[in-house]
């Protein structure tokens, strides 16, 4: 199966409550991509809010020596900077004749609405490598955030468009970019269960499992080499441990009854399962080879879904204690829960900001299934959105987003939404049913 | 003389203790039946004629048997089993407790509305809820595992109410 021939394909419209001028921008922006992009098999629609008057106005130049190259690094910088809701791109011809070298007049494109440009080329050198270099000019202050010269393999192309993306995004508004992390999530079709990872844009999906047999709940280590997750290819959920790049995997949890819901803490030395060979659904932390299996709740009924908060201290999960499924805490140790969720009567599948200070979870009100977001040190909630069928949110690494599964024409697809609402996207591709999604932690590299 | 008999006796004791394993075994797996009538053709002389006692029959088989039942099936967010499903399970532990070398694993499943996680711990409790009625008839802790597969697994697919109901269910299979 030739993965790239499925690879997801971006039309973006942009809703924009700002002046009409800038509308014909985007407008025009909007249609250059279209007119670039191969045919499409997915849909990524932007919806912003609220956040136009602070957008960064950019223009990113094509890259010198693109053509002929697999990826088109202007389009992939400009879509990620777009998609992010902080940028809105410039589009113009007289950038193309420029390269990380050339001196510009940053009056000049000051006076067209330019706040940052980029630049840039690639070379092929003899040994098959590409030379990849870029240049980030900031017309306000007139003068270059820097210039990057990577050396690297055809096929990490893609990567490196992304990173240059996040330093842009990380000059721009000083906190770090996501486009280079990558998500993982299953894929479902009848009778077939693929677990794919895929980067943040949603292209590039890989199969790093398939199976016959339902798979849900993948995790995260947070180095971003291993994935723990739920498989039920031995007839009953049992949790396996996965090395993405051998693709080497071992069940870390298979006892009487069934084992789920792993969760990494934040240093990857520990990992929480929930089992129920005890009776009930407990959970239980664990070494990440599988020793020191410690019991943490102790109510009957239902703990499940843990969470580590990312200061080594906390557990977040889900529980039906008080009667109904709500989030508690306590700490890594088990003991005392504390109650966290109040409004509504069903509140599941918490996770915790990467600073601690906001949980997001589903709730269930008037039978809608929804995305909210919980400041933890004042207790507002905020419902982030309104389709009702909504799953499985996890944070990006910056904190700043919230992947999450929700329904489209009956089948499941990914979406993305900022923690304030303001911002959001869906990503899906044709035929497939997408669930259980997750967002993987920034690498080190 | 004397000596033959006994060796005669040894002899004979050693076929009836043979003849008691092998008919020991067939239990395990596969229905005791199908090994009973089971000579393979092609094997010996063709002619060996291998004894059916109906009462022998494992009630398991029976497709019209109270048996062949396996699926309960539960009101929405419950996990309590109905009284028009005791008679069932009580059927299945009765058969567990006379034949307490045979296991079973109950699969709870539940609708697709809500999590992932949280409807295969709901799943579970419908499983558990099978087995405590099955314990308190007698039947050993050893012969019963209750797993679930949540919402990932549905019988009915759609989502309407008739799929939903179908989906909110226990069954039980023999290992």
């Amino acid at each position: 199966m030739n993965y790239a021939n499925q690879a997801m394909y971006f039309k973006q419209t942009v809703a924009f409550l700002g002046n009409i001028r800038h509308f014909a921008r985007v407008f025009l922006a909007t249609a250059a991509l279209i007119a670039f992009s191969a045919p499409v098999h997915a849909q990524l629609k932007i919806d912003i809010t609220g956040v136009g008057a602070n957008q960064i106005a950019f223009s990113a130049a094509p890259f010198q020596g693109n053509q002929g190259l697999p990826e088109d690094i202007k389009k992939i910088i400009e879509d990620d900077l777009v998609r992010s809701g902080f940028f809105r791109a410039i589009n113009t011809t007289s950038n193309v004749d420029l390269n990380e070298s050339t001196l510009i007049d940053p009056t000049a494109w000051k006076s067209i609405g330019v706040d940052a440009l980029i630049v840039g080329s690639v070379k092929k050198l003899p040994d098959g490598r590409l030379d990849l270099r870029f240049n980030l000019h900031d017309t306000a202050q007139q003068k270059s955030l820097g210039k990057f010269s990577y050396v690297i393999g055809q096929s990490a192309l893609r990567l490196h468009a992304h990173k240059i993306a996040d330093f842009v995004y990380e000059k721009m508004l000083g906190e770090k970019g996501v486009f280079s992390t990558r998500v993982a999530y299953v894929e479902k079709s009848p009778g077939r269960y693929r677990l794919i990872i895929a980067d943040s844009d949603g292209a590039n999906p890989q199969v790093a499992l398939a199976s016959k047999e339902p798979i849900i709940s993948p995790a995260w280590s947070p180095d971003g080499t291993q994935l723990a997750y739920v498989s039920f290819e031995t007839r009953k959920p049992v949790v396996f441990v996965h090395t993405l790049a051998t693709g080497r995997r071992k069940a870390l949890a298979n006892f009487k009854g069934s084992n789920s819901a792993p969760a990494w803490s934040a240093k990857g030395e520990q990992i929480a399962v929930v089992l129920t060979k005890d009776g009930g659904s407990q959970i239980f932390s664990m070494n990440t080879e599988g020793s020191g299996l410690k019991r943490l709740t102790s109510t009957g009924g239902i703990n499940t879904e843990p969470a580590f908060s990312h200061d080594g201290q906390r557990i977040y999960f889900t529980s039906d204690r008080g009667g109904s499924p709500q989030i508690y805490r306590m700490s890594t140790n088990g003991g005392d829960a504390m109650r966290v969720t109040f409004e509504g009567g069903y509140n599941i599948s918490p996770r915790i900001s990467p600073d601690d200070k906001t949980l997001t979870y589903v709730t269930r009100r008037e039978g809608q299934f929804r995305i909210a977001a919980l400041d933890l040190s004042g207790g507002t909630e905020m419902l982030l959105t309104s389709t009702g069928r909504e799953e499985s949110p996890s944070f990006s690494p910056n904190g700043r987003y919230i992947l999450y599964a929700t329904k489209s024409s009956g089948k499941g697809t990914l979406a993305v939404v900022s923690k304030d609402g303001r911002i959001k996207y869906t990503l899906s591709s044709s035929g497939a049913d997408i669930s259980e999604p997750t967002w993987g932690p920034f690498l080190n590299d | 003389m004397k000596n033959s008999m006994v060796k005669y006796l040894a002899i004979s004791a050693m076929v009836a203790v043979l003849a008691a394993c092998s008919s020991a075994v067939p239990l395990n797996d596969k229905p005791a039946v199908e090994s009973k009538t089971g000579t393979a053709p092609g094997s010996g002389d063709g002619r060996a004629v291998p004894t059916v006692t109906p009462g022998d029959a494992d009630p398991l088989n029976d497709p019209q048997g109270v048996l062949a039942k396996r699926s309960v099936y539960f009101d929405y967010d419950s996990y309590s089993v109905k009284a028009e499903y005791r008679e069932l399970v009580q059927n299945h532990a009765r058969y567990l407790v006379s034949n307490p070398n045979r296991k079973i694993v109950i699969q709870g499943n539940t609708d697709e509305r809500g999590g992932a996680e949280y409807n295969l711990a709901l799943g579970q409790r419908r499983a558990d809820a099978v087995k405590t009625v099955m314990l308190g008839l007698g039947v050993k802790e050893a012969q019963v595992e209750t797993v679930s597969f949540g919402k990932e697994k549905p019988k009915a697919t759609g989502s309407n109410e008739a799929a939903y109901a179908e989906n909110r269910r226990s069954d039980i299979v023999y290992q």
